[in-house]
């Protein structure tokens, strides 16, 4: 009996200690990400009148969304952007992963610090250089060009400026992306490999039979924060606002067109549905890669 | 280790990305070199009149030094944010391990489905009731909202599952350790991978930054180096041809990554045999 309450009396305690370990994490949690998500939410459900302070007005403003031309035009050209660029640049990746954890190469030391140092860099900053490279006054791109006697295509011009993005984005992560996959390969205990190597397996088969089924979490992983990044392009579009104005526009992509809508044009009630509309799509979409994938796994 | 007959082909291929992912940043380094007019009337890809001091001298001088402010300020959140953001992990990861309460996992899948909601979904309304506190246009504006790393709370619940003993954390008890005194003496140093892990990644995430600064911050004077050299790159575009500061651009630009760059070569070892990490997003 005594013992009985005694163990009760440990097991409150514990409890009691392990809500204390996460509180302060919890509570500036709650404080700055869970309450303005709700004041969002909030915010989005009225509308601010000159005349007559707020006006609740319901879903309007998630109607009027769904039928705005700009964003749904930027959330097509994020999703065309995704579809191209993150397989590109998870299948550089996953190359440089696996050849990298082959030792096939040499250079491999150097090799892996350069893949990686672009992510030293500042998306922010990543854009200001390549927009410099792909710019006509002095761009060395344009000067190889000229030297050989051709013209460079028009980086900037409106069919090629979001290719344009796109080889900031690979250039600026690719890097990262290869350093996850290559340290869930290092996690792979060394006698699968051996394993393989005694039934006559070479490198390459090694590589494809052997190490990419292993690396499945953790490509979808590279792949969720991809897709998540990808719906929330904003830096580079800024960024080169500055020099194709014509092409960039306000509503880009659908984060730039939030942005705004509620810093420029005081529209923060719009804003504020437009990004739980942008939310629901990153949340199918991230999910629809989860369920795709698990489909694979079972096949 | 297995044939040499891939080794040709691959350091080739190895070698042909390099230099993609090397020359804009050869590019950065001799465009600093460069003054404003060999800019424009150089070859971009190779060195003219040798002009860096002149620049790195213009770029810490322009209106009125505030370069020196940016790189305080990314500095301070970058530092700030890191060790905080590691310290709430530590003991929040810890706590969600070791630990047995009611709502447990509902809570923490709600701090991992965080990491879907637009930056602008918190952004707008994080910045009304910051403006309302008068936080806006202060360094709590950036730093508050940096310290909620929900990946650093993931990787510190599996590193404990794996790293800390129950059995350890129960002889201590029987020792009459308090549940404080364990995590501080016993459980927190060997969490210190992981600790310096979510330290790291906070830090680059903080420092590389722009939205965020950009959305809570009114006074170039607040500026980390991503808001201000984008500031100061809008200026030089909207000035046009050749009165346009573009040297000062570039080289803040070089200045700016020369300390993570460093870092990560320096590093370079550690980043190597960490354990298994997540990127922190936002691009």
């Amino acid at each position: 009996m005594a013992d009985a309450t005694g163990r009760r009396d440990a097991h409150g305690r514990h409890q009691l200690a392990g809500l204390a370990f996460t509180l302060p994490f919890m509570g500036l949690f709650l404080a700055a990400f869970a309450a303005p998500l709700l004041y969002a939410l909030y915010l989005s459900l009225f509308r601010e009148r000159l005349v007559g302070g707020r006006a609740f007005v319901g879903l309007e403003h998630y109607v009027e969304g769904l039928t705005d031309e700009a964003f749904l035009g930027g959330v097509a050209r994020v999703a065309l952007f995704l579809a191209v660029q993150v397989p590109i640049m998870l299948a550089l990746a996953l190359l440089f992963a696996l050849v990298l954890d082959s030792g096939q190469a040499r250079l491999a030391n150097l090799f892996r610090v350069g893949v990686f140092l672009p992510y030293a860099v500042p998306t922010v900053i990543a854009a200001l250089m390549w927009g410099f490279l792909y710019g006509r006054d002095f761009g060395p791109i344009a000067d190889v060009a000229d030297r050989l006697g051709v013209t460079a295509p028009d980086f900037l011009g409106e069919g090629v400026l979001l290719w344009s993005i796109a080889n900031v984005a690979t250039w600026a992560f690719t890097g990262l992306n290869t350093f996850i996959l290559l340290t869930a390969l290092r996690a792979i205990p060394r006698e699968v490999y051996e394993a393989a190597a005694v039934d006559g397996a070479g490198a390459v088969r090694t590589a494809l039979h052997v190490k990419l089924p292993l690396l499945r979490p953790a490509l979808l992983l590279c792949t969720i924060f991809s897709v998540i990044g990808a719906f929330q392009l904003f830096a580079e579009p800024r960024i080169f606002f500055a020099i194709a104005p014509q092409v960039i526009g306000k509503a880009y992509t659908p984060n730039l067109y939030v942005f705004n809508l509620a810093f420029s044009d005081q529209r923060l009630n719009y804003a504020a549905a437009l990004s739980f509309l942008l939310g629901a799509v990153v949340f199918a979409v991230s999910f629809a890669v989860m369920y795709a994938s698990r489909r694979l796994v079972a096949r | 280790m297995g044939s040499r007959r891939g080794q040709v082909p691959a350091t080739l291929l190895l070698l042909a990305c390099l230099v993609y992912f090397a020359l804009p940043l050869a590019w950065l380094v001799i465009a600093s070199t460069k003054s404003l007019g060999d800019l424009f009337s150089t070859f971009g890809l190779w060195f003219a009149e040798f002009n860096l001091l002149d620049n790195v001298a213009e770029t810490f001088s322009t209106d009125d030094g505030v370069y020196w402010l940016w790189m305080r300020n990314t500095l301070l959140y970058a530092l700030v944010s890191a060790v905080g953001a590691a310290m709430l992990a530590a003991l929040g990861g810890y706590g969600f391990a070791k630990y047995d309460f009611r709502g447990k996992e509902i809570l923490f899948w709600c701090v991992l489905g965080s990491v879907m909601v637009p930056t602008t979904a918190l952004a707008i309304p994080t910045y009304l009731m910051f403006s309302r506190l008068g936080l806006t246009n202060t360094p709590l504006a950036v730093i508050l909202p940096s310290l909620v790393s929900p990946f650093g709370i993931y990787l510190m619940r599996l590193y404990a599952e794996a790293a800390v003993p129950s059995e350890l954390i129960e002889a201590a008890r029987l020792d009459g350790a308090s549940e404080w005194h364990i995590f501080r003496k016993i459980a927190f140093r060997l969490l210190a991978p992981a600790f310096v892990t979510v330290l790291l990644f906070t830090f680059v995430a903080t420092w590389n930054n722009y939205f965020l600064p950009l959305v809570m911050l009114s006074e170039p004077r607040w500026y980390p180096l991503t808001v201000g050299l984008a500031h100061w790159n809008a200026l030089a575009t909207a000035g046009g041809g050749a009165t346009a500061a573009f040297n000062i651009v570039i080289c803040g630009a070089l200045i700016s990554i020369l300390p993570l760059i460093l870092a990560f070569a320096l590093l370079q070892r550690h980043w190597r045999t960490s354990e298994p990490s997540m990127p922190a997003t936002g691009r």
